[in-house]
């Protein structure tokens, strides 16, 4: 099984864009039980935006991170292509 | 409706084969207080549950699958590069038998899975207090595999997946004293 080698950029990249999806993950579920927690949604909103910024770079490079039309395709079909999260 | 999103949740980094370390770990992958059980008891009790835990309940569950996701990936690290001979000394020589290097939902004593791991009363208390019941177990478990590796990149995602179930147990917690609040009120219709 040859996996195929990712760039020491994916990793920075992944990492950055890791964290900030954490957050937001962090801020749902908490947002779940606290609804009318407005800094909460603030910021959950400020993390958003990073996470929007950093996921177009990250899919421009390494292409789409999401299935069924909620990543942008690219010019070629490189979604079903390796590398897979557990092969990185 | 899901959507998958492929990168994990958080980082699993693994420098060498280590079968028998594999081989306890799937014990959170398709064990009684695992990731499986915890993303399917969650996301089959929200049906039935009231309308203002149902996004906690998908939620979790949701995040109970990246978790599940970490897990396969640490097992498939760590085994990936074992010889048949490799994985019979670790123990997992039944398995190989039957799957080869594939994984599957047993837990690390080669139990499969059962959804007689799970239940969804249809009670919202008993069903969240069996939430809180089920992160508790599951962050035990955690521990319990921290304690019994030393590899350092294992360790931390553990961690997190630990650290995780704390938090879950904590959301719980606080949805039934959502629940609590309006639970002797009068319903008029």
């Amino acid at each position: 099984m040859a996996t195929q080698p990712v760039p020491k950029e994916y990793y920075r990249h992944l990492g950055e864009l890791q964290s900030i999806d954490f957050v937001l993950v962090e801020l749902t579920l908490y947002l779940d039980t606290h609804p009318d927690d407005q800094q909460a949604l603030a910021q959950f909103q400020q993390f958003q935006k990073r996470k929007q910024v950093l996921t177009q770079q990250f899919e421009a490079l390494f292409g789409p991170l999401k299935e069924y039309g909620n990543s942008p395709a690219g010019t070629q079909w490189t979604w079903a292509q390796a590398p897979w999260p557990w092969q990185v | 409706m899901w959507i998958y999103e492929k990168k994990l949740e958080y980082p699993v980094r693994v420098s060498k084969c280590d079968p028998k370390l594999a081989k306890l770990l799937i014990e959170q992958y398709g064990g009684a207080d695992g990731e499986l059980s915890a993303a399917l008891r969650y996301l089959n009790q929200r049906y039935t549950i009231p309308d203002r835990v149902i996004g906690l309940l998908t939620d979790i569950g949701t995040e109970e699958f990246a978790h599940l996701e970490m897990i396969a990936t640490m097992v498939y690290k760590l085994t990936k590069d074992a010889t048949p001979e490799q994985l019979k000394a670790a123990g997992l020589g039944e398995h190989y038998a039957n799957h080869d290097g594939a994984l599957f939902y047993q837990n690390a004593a080669g139990n499969p899975w059962t959804a007689n791991y799970i239940q969804a009363k249809g009670d919202p208390i008993a069903d969240l207090y069996e939430d809180i019941a089920a992160e508790e177990k599951a962050r035990a478990t955690y521990q319990f595999l921290i304690d019994m590796t030393d590899d350092v990149d294992i360790q931390d995602s553990l961690k997190f997946l630990r650290e995780r179930e704390i938090v879950h147990s904590l959301r719980f917690r606080e949805a039934v004293e959502i629940l609590k609040t309006t639970q002797g009120e009068r319903q008029v219709f």
